[in-house]
């Protein structure tokens, strides 16, 4: 048998290995709330497009970025696995029929755009059109309640606060939507897309306060009056403000710019609150879920030496698209 | 309502079932779409575009299947296997993660590139984005396959116990990585995958050829693309299908030396025997057998002793140790026995399908044989049939085990999982599933009917597209 040495018996460099991937879960949840939000944003606001060159532009819009960017949802779930396999296995048991809608509404969402593509009669067209709003729309909904859930430790398929957050989610989602059409379109087309970012940002605002007022009120157990969850919440606010005043002077890249800002204040604000419980509702704290030091070492190696090069194929991905659509722009 | 365990089975088995097609098309198309693309780039000959661009669709429609279809099983051991995650989540959760930061990042991004970029890149990037597709897809093979042989021949682990719960956990990675089981398993699946790739191509060529008649010096339409379609697969089938049956016949060795009781069941042996026949055709002469094969009792063209030479390596006497001899109830043979069959026989089918065309080639008659085009057209499919069966052999065989010798399938599924919820999802993914399947043939339908690009239409230069379109080089 190989002897791996200290490699086996203590952390690397002696970080803090157990909160640092409780940390980086969340952040790779971010990821994909963030950059898959913008693409569930797309689908909800293709509702409101009738006419078909729109509709074209915003599927070419999302086209080459949706699938790299659900990828992280995939990597959630495998660093979750491999980090906290107990808090994987417990959480996904027990929200059994909640993590299938989920899984529903994304293989509406996948398919969707690619069926719509393949033939140009109307009745085809319309129904893959629904489907694509349906399952972009629904895909956030579930997520939202699974998170509540997940921090409030409420078993249940529905609940108030599962469905609050919820509604907030898709609102975020919509948010990123704008702003990322905000870059990605002209003319008229950007004009009414806009007009929703105001509408959506309050919409967020509202339902994040609720949730406030609920956990104050009801759920004292959770801690939100401390010092780094008002925080989070302040920042939400700042960043919301900074959303709507770079809308308003049609400054759109910068108006993008804000939301991670917002995604990344959510995600950290779930995570304080948990923390240093990792599933309130087994009782499975972070470092009893945490696997043993050889293959957390392995990981954490793994992973500094793999999201670099992540980033970077990203980088060249979005960079390869950035700009506007031109109308007519699809497969080569 | 199901039992849980059962349900839960049932269910992984169909997603799995299902999910498979999808990576077997796109691994095996990547080889293809490298070389389309390579060539596409180094020379003037638009049949290259015209094979990149209408291969791009097929793998394009097939990756996003495999995407919607692939998350759900990441997600399926946490909520129907939660105890067999929580056991083993130390040695499996990190190949997945892997998985998904190595391999499907590297797919997903670049597929964006190859598929919408080829006006916007430079030719260099856009060889990079082909090969980084490619090599993803590879790659998640890897890794997906080390945590699957792991589960076949598991090492490099301890047992514990914490708090009455059994934890699997991770003492030597290196052992457990690079376990026996995983080179095998890697080499046989992706020849596998190329290989039915192949015959797919050649069945959509034949048949365009077969249908519209396409002789050796029509030049009309895409009657060149379909032959060199026809061609180039048939290479590739020259090389993969005898290359898949020799490999096979030593890793059935080495499945006898890992797991002798799935060998017992992919042959039937009951009773420790020795110069146990190989029946390649069994023939069932009552129902019985079918449901319940026992080697002794089967009427069969056997070879005498086939079944000792491949277990021994190349001794007729050696002996077998019959399934009555292990403690643990034997897998359910009749499904490991047949399905093991069908692999075989497939096999074999096409390695005379890839001499029966190599023939008419040398002849000259490749486009004239209305029956070898038949043959391909009806094979087409065949190849993902026989890693369906394959697989079968493989997961049905290491019954009752889901980690070989550690952990029972009923220990694994998750313990509060209710009949009702099971089942409910059962029958949602038997409907969806079904849906699935239906849209992805009607599409992949059209896009056959459809054919190649027009040369027309393609986008290369007036002088470029004038030279080279005659002759099949
Ligand atoms: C085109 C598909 C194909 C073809 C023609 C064959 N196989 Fe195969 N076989 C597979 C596709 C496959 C597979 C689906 O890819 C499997 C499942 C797991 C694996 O590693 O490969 C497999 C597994 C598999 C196993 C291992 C079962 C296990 O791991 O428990 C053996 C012993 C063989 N095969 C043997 C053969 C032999 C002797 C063949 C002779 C012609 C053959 N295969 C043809
Ligand atoms: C894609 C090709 C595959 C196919 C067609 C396939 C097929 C199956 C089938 C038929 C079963 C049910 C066996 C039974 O319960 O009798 C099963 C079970 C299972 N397979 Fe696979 N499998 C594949 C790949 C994998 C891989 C790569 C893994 C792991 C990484 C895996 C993990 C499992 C697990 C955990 C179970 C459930 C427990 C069990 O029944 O043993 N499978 N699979
Ligand atoms: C049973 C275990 C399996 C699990 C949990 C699984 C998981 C996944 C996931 C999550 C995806 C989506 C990735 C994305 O978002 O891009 C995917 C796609 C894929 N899977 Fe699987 N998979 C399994 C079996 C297999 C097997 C046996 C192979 C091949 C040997 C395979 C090869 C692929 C490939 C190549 C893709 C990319 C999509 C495509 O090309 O169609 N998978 N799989």
């Amino acid at each position: 048998m190989t002897d791996y040495g200290a490699f086996a018996t203590d952390p690397l460099f002696g970080l803090p290995l157990e909160e640092l991937w409780f940390g980086l879960v969340f952040f790779i949840l971010g990821m994909f709330l963030f950059l898959d939000g913008f693409d569930f944003g797309v689908g909800a606001l293709f509702a409101t497009r009738e006419d078909e060159a729109e509709r074209e532009t915003l599927l070419a819009a999302i086209g080459p970025f949706w699938d790299g960017n659900e990828v992280w949802l995939v990597v959630f779930g495998g660093a979750l696995f491999a980090a906290f396999p107990a808090v994987y296995a417990n959480l996904f048991s027990r929200h059994y029929l909640l993590m299938f809608a989920i899984l529903g509404a994304l293989i509406l969402r996948g398919l969707a755009p690619e069926m719509y593509e393949q033939r140009h009669d109307e009745t085809w067209q319309t129904w893959w059109g629904r489907s694509f709003v349906a399952g972009s729309v629904s895909a956030p909904f579930f997520l939202g309640v699974f998170t509540a859930h997940w921090l409030l430790g409420i078993d249940s398929l529905v609940s108030i606060p599962g469905v609050v957050v919820g509604l907030a989610v898709v609102a975020l989602t919509v948010v990123a939507g704008v702003g990322f059409l905000g870059m990605k379109t002209r003319g008229a087309l950007r004009r009414d897309i806009v007009g929703y970012g105001p509408k959506a940002i309050g919409a967020y605002l509202a339902l994040v306060v609720a949730t406030l007022v609920y956990l104050v009120v009801f759920r004292t157990d959770i801690g939100l009056l401390a010092p780094l969850p008002l925080a989070l919440v302040v920042v939400t606010l700042v960043a919301a403000g900074g959303y709507l005043a770079t809308l308003r002077a049609e400054r759109y890249t910068l108006a993008f710019g804000t939301v991670p800002i917002l995604v990344f204040a959510l995600v950290a604000l779930v995570a304080v609150l948990l923390f240093p419980l990792a599933d309130p509702a087994a009782g499975l704290t972070v470092s009893d879920a945490i696997i043993s030091i050889l293959p957390l070492n392995i990981l954490s190696v793994a992973s500094a030496l793999l999201l670099p090069l992540v980033f970077t194929y990203f980088g060249i991905l979005y960079s390869t698209f950035s700009g506007p659509i031109e109308t007519g722009e699809s497969y080569s | 309502m199901l039992d849980p365990v059962i349900a839960s089975r049932l269910q992984f088995a169909l997603t799995t079932i299902v999910h498979i097609i999808f990576p077997v098309m796109s691994m095996g198309l990547a080889p293809f779409l490298i070389y389309f693309t390579w060539k596409d780039i180094r020379t003037d000959d638009p049949v290259y575009e015209q094979l990149r661009r209408f291969w791009t669709k097929i793998f394009a429609i097939s990756f996003v299947v495999g995407t919607v279809t692939g998350i759900v099983l990441e997600f399926e051991f946490g909520t129907n296997f939660a105890a067999f995650s929580t056991a083993a989540g130390e040695l499996f959760g990190g190949p997945l993660a892997a998985e998904g930061m190595m391999a499907f990042m590297l797919e997903a991004t670049f597929l964006g590139v190859f598929v919408f970029g080829r006006e916007k890149v430079s030719d260099a990037l856009y060889m990079v984005s082909a090969v980084a597709v490619g090599l993803g897809t590879w790659l998640s093979a890897v890794w997906i396959l080390i945590a699957n042989s792991w589960m076949q021949t598991p090492r490099g682990y301890e047992l514990a116990s914490e708090s009455g719960q059994l934890v699997v956990s991770l003492v030597d990675p290196i052992a457990a990585y690079a376990n026996p089981r995983f080179p095998w398993m890697f080499v046989h699946m992706q020849n596998a995958a190329v290989l039915s790739v192949a015959l797919f191509m050649a069945g959509v060529a034949a048949y365009h050829i077969w249908q519209r008649d396409i002789g050796n010096d029509d030049d009309g339409g895409d009657a060149r693309f379909w032959r060199k379609t026809l061609k180039i697969a048939l290479v590739v089938l020259l090389v993969t299908a005898p290359f898949q049956a020799i490999h096979g016949d030593a890793y059935g060795r080495h499945v006898y030396e890992t797991q002798p009781q799935k060998f017992a069941a992919m042959e039937a042996v009951w009773e420790t025997d020795s110069y146990v026949p190989e029946y390649i055709f069994a023939v069932p002469t009552s129902l019985e057998h079918i449901t319940d094969p026992r080697a002794k009792e089967l009427l069969g063209i056997g070879i005498p002793g086939g079944a000792s030479w491949l277990a021994s390596g190349g001794d007729p006497q050696a002996e077998i140790t019959g399934l009555n001899e292990f403690e643990t109830e034997a897998p359910p043979v009749a499904i490991v026995f047949w399905s093991f069959r069908l692999m075989v026989a497939a096999g074999f089918w096409f390695i005379l399908l890839a001499f029966w065309a190599a023939y008419r080639w040398w002849t000259d008659e490749l486009y004239d044989d209305d029956l070898l085009h038949k043959a391909f057209v009806g094979s087409s499919l065949l190849g993902i049939f026989a890693v369906e069966v394959g697989w079968i052999v493989t997961e049905v065989g290491r019954q009752p085990w889901v980690i070989q010798g550690v952990l029972k399938t009923s220990d694994g599924v998750s313990p509060g999982l209710t009949g009702f919820e099971a089942t409910l999802t059962l029958v949602g993914f038997a409907v969806v599933y079904t849906g699935l399947l239906g849209l992805y043939t009607y599409v992949i339908r059209r896009i056959i009917r459809e054919g190649p690009p027009s040369l027309d239409s393609l986008k290369t230069t007036p002088q470029t597209a004038s030279t080279g379109v005659t002759g099949d080089d």
